[in-house]
C-alpha cells in the first residue's frame, strides 16, 4: 500500500515498532551463537548480549565431538529421507484419485478422511495401538504414525482439481492412462504445491518429538530434537562438560549448551532465506478452505 | 441417468487403487486408536492385554471428576488456553497492519523475513532457548534484571510464571508467520476507499480504524473460528519441556498429566478417560462456536 503524503508522527511510531519487533526477533539467534563462540571469562561475567566477545570455539568443538549428537543428525536425515518419500506418496496418490470427477464414493470417502480431523484417540490409545503394531524402537515410529497431514492431503486436492481440464484431455487422446495423467500431467503442473507441502512435511517430521518420546527407548534411535532435549533440557550436557575439562580445555557449560542449541537449527538458518518464498506460499495455501 | 455401482467402481479401480494406501493409513493411525479409546471403560493391564482386561465402566470417569487434582488440570488448561487466545490471537493482526502501513518497503521485507523464521523452530529448540534466557544465575533476562538493581527472578520454579513464558515465547514464535494470512487480506482492500476516507478527513489512524481493520473482518472471523479449539488443545511438547517439579501447580496441564500418569505411571485406563473427556469438551466448543458464528457473521467453517 504506497499512500502520499509527508512523513509524519504515524510512520515514525511504526518504524519504532517494527524495529523493536526485529530486534526481539533476532535477539536470541544472535545472542546463542555469541555465548556459544565467546571466551570463557567473558561469558562467566555475563558480558555477552549481541555480539561475541574474545572468540574461542572450544565449545563448538566439544560439541562437536560428542558422538550423541551425530547419531541425533544422523537419524532425523535419515527420518526426514524415508518419512518424506512416504508422505509424499501417500498424499499425492490420494489426493488424485479424490481429484477426479465423478469419483465413486467420494462422499463417503471424504468424510472417512475429514472425520479424523475432529476426534482422535488421545496420547494412550496411540501409544497402545503403535506397541501392538510393534513400532516401538524401529524407524516406522517416526514415519508412519504421522505420514499424512489431513488438510494438506485436502489442499492438495483442492489445487489438482483447480488445474484445466483441457490439458488432461489431450493426454488422453495421446493415450495416457489413469495413472500416467498422474505422472505426467498433474504432477509437472503442480510443482509448487508440490514442492511447498514437501516442504512442510520435512519441517514436520524434522522438529517431531512426541513421537520418539513415547516410542523410542534406545539411545541409537534418538532424532536428534530428543538429544538436544536429554543435552539441554535434561543437563546432560555436563558430562561433555567434565569430559572435555579433563583434557584441560576450558569450556563454560552455558557456551556448550547454547552450541548444542546452535546446531540443532542450523540447518533451518542456513536454508531459511532461499525457501522463506515458499513458506509463505504454504501459510496461504493451508488457509484455503478444503 | 445413473450407471451402476458396480460398473462406476470398475471405472475408477485405478482411482480407488491408488486411494488404497491412505486409507489404510487412516484406518491404522486413526480409526483404531479411536476404538482404543474402550480401555477407558476397563482396568487395562498391557499383559492381559484388550481383550482380557477387566470391564469397569465409569469408574476411570468418576476417579478423575472426584480427584482434587482433576479440577486443578482441568484449570490450568483452560487459563492456559485462555490467556494464550486473549494475547495470541491479536497480535499477528496488530503486526499486519503495521506491516501493511509501512511504507519502507526494503525495510518491512526485513522485518518480515526475521519475524517468520521462528516459526520453524521445534518446540525443544524453543523451549532449549527460553530455559537458557531464563537461568537464574546465567541468564541474560536475569542479568538483565541485576544490572536494573532488582534480584534475580528463578522464572522456571515458580508457578506464577509459567503462563507468561508459555504465551510470550508462543508469541514470539508464531505472530510473525500469522500475519501472513492477515496480509493477504489487507492486499484485497480496494484503494479506492482510502482516497474516499481522506477526502473526508480522516488522518492514517481514522483510516487504519475505519478502512483497514473493517477490510479484514472476514479473515479475523475465521481465524477466530479456527483458533477456538486450541483453547483445550494445547500441544503437549512445550508444556512438558518447560514445566518442572517447581512450577506444576500451573504447568500441569490435560496432556503432560496424561503423559505422567499413562505413559510414566501405568494407569492407561485412567489416562484415557480424562483424555477422552477433554475430547467431549473440544469438540462441543469448537462446534457451539461454529453454529454461532453461522448465525451472528454467516461466516463459518464447514
Amino acid at each position: 500500500m504506497v499512500r502520499k503524503g509527508k512523513i509524519g508522527a504515524f510512520d515514525v511510531v511504526n518504524f519504532v515498532l517494527l524495529l523493536l519487533v526485529a530486534i526481539t526477533m533476532v535477539f536470541p539467534f544472535l545472542h546463542m551463537a555469541s555465548v556459544a563462540i565467546s571466551t570463557p571469562e567473558h561469558v562467566v561475567r555475563n558480558e555477552i548480549s549481541f555480539f561475541p566477545k574474545g572468540l574461542q570455539f572450544n565449545a563448538l568443538q566439544a560439541v562437536f565431538e560428542d558422538k550423541r549428537l551425530w547419531i541425533g543428525y544422523r537419524n532425523t536425515i535419515g527420518y526426514v529421507i524415508l518419512g518424506l518419500f512416504i508422505s509424499m506418496a501417500l498424499t499425492i496418490t490420494s489426493a488424485y484419485a479424490l481429484s477426479r470427477r465423478g469419483l465413486v464414493f467420494y462422499k463417503p470417502i471424504m468424510l472417512y478422511i475429514v472425520f479424523t480431523m475432529m476426534f482422535h484417540g488421545g496420547m494412550i490409545p496411540f501409544y497402545l495401538v503403535a506397541r501392538s503394531y510393534g513400532l516401538i524402537d524401529t524407524i516406522w515410529a517416526m514415519v508412519l504414525p504421522n505420514a499424512i497431514v489431513t488438510v494438506w492431503l485436502i489442499v492438495m486436492r483442492t489445487f489438482f482439481s483447480g488445474l484445466p481440464v483441457e490439458v488432461e484431455e489431450s493426454g488422453r487422446i495421446d493415450g495416457l492412462s489413469d495413472f500416467t495423467v498422474l505422472t505426467r500431467i498433474v504432477m509437472p503442473l503442480s510443482k509448487p504445491v508440490l514442492l511447498t507441502i514437501g516442504m512442510f512435511y520435512t519441517v514436520a517430521i524434522w522438529n517431531d518429538f512426541q513421537a520418539a518420546l513415547l516410542l523410542l527407548r534406545e539411545p541409537n534411535l534418538f532424532p536428534l530434537q530428543l538429544v538436544i532435549r536429554n543435552l539441554v533440557v535434561v543437563g546432560q550436557a555436563g558430562d561433555v562438560l567434565e569430559a572435555t575439562t579433563k583434557d584441560g580445555q576450558k569450556v563454560i557449560l552455558e557456551s556448550l549448551k547454547y552450541g548444542v542449541i546452535l546446531l540443532g537449527c542450523l540447518p533451518i538458518l542456513i536454508i531459511y532465506p532461499f525457501i522463506q518464498k515458499h513458506f509463505e506460499q504454504g501459510a496461504m495455501i493451508g488457509s484455503v478452505k478444503g | 441417468m445413473k450407471q451402476s455401482v458396480f460398473y462406476r467402481i470398475k471405472r475408477n479401480k485405478v482411482y480407488l487403487l491408488l486411494l488404497l494406501p491412505a486409507l489404510l493409513y487412516y484406518l491404522l493411525f486413526h480409526y483404531i486408536p479411536m476404538f482404543g479409546i474402550v480401555v477407558s471403560f476397563m482396568d487395562y493391564n498391557l499383559f492381559k492385554g484388550i481383550w482380557h482386561s477387566p470391564w469397569v465402566g465409569l469408574k476411570h470417569y468418576r476417579m478423575f471428576f472426584s480427584n482434587p487434582d482433576a479440577w486443578l488440570i482441568v484449570r490450568n488448561t483452560l487459563l492456559l488456553g485462555l490467556y494464550k487466545f486473549i494475547f495470541g490471537f491479536p497480535a499477528p493482526i496488530v503486526l499486519a497492519i503495521l506491516f501493511y502501513e509501512m511504507r519502507w518497503k526494503k525495510f518491512r521485507r526485513f522485518v518480515q523475513s526475521v519475524s517468520y523464521l521462528p516459526f520453524f523452530l521445534s518446540s525443544v529448540v524453543l523451549s532449549s532457548i527460553m530455559i537458557m534466557l531464563l537461568s537464574p544465575s546465567t541468564g541474560w533476562i536475569n542479568k538483565a534484571i541485576q544490572s536494573l538493581g532488582y534480584e534475580p527472578i528463578n522464572f522456571l520454579q515458580r508457578p506464577e510464571w509459567f503462563r507468561t513464558i508459555y504465551i510470550a515465547s508462543d508469541i514470539w514464535q508464531s505472530t510473525g508467520y500469522g500475519t501472513i494470512i492477515f496480509l493477504a487480506a489487507l492486499a484485497a482492500i480496494d484503494p479506492q476507499l482510502y482516497e474516499a476516507a481522506r477526502m473526508d478527513g480522516a488522518n492514517r489512524w481514522k483510516q487504519t480504524l475505519h478502512v483497514t481493520l473493517p477490510g479484514i473482518v472476514p479473515a479475523i472471523v475465521i481465524m477466530f473460528i479456527m483458533s477456538i479449539s486450541g483453547i483445550i488443545n494445547i500441544p503437549f511438547d512445550k508444556a512438558f519441556l518447560i514445566g518442572n517439579a517447581g512450577n506444576m501447580d500451573t504447568a500441569d496441564i490435560l496432556s503432560t498429566y496424561v503423559y505422567r500418569i499413562g505413559i510414566l505411571g501405568g494407569s492407561m485406563s485412567y489416562a484415557t478417560a480424562i483424555n477422552l473427556s477433554l475430547g467431549v469438551v473440544t469438540f462441543l466448543l469448537v462446534y457451539l462456536t461454529n453454529v454461532t458464528s453461522r448465525k451472528v457473521g454467516e461466516t463459518s467453517l464447514w
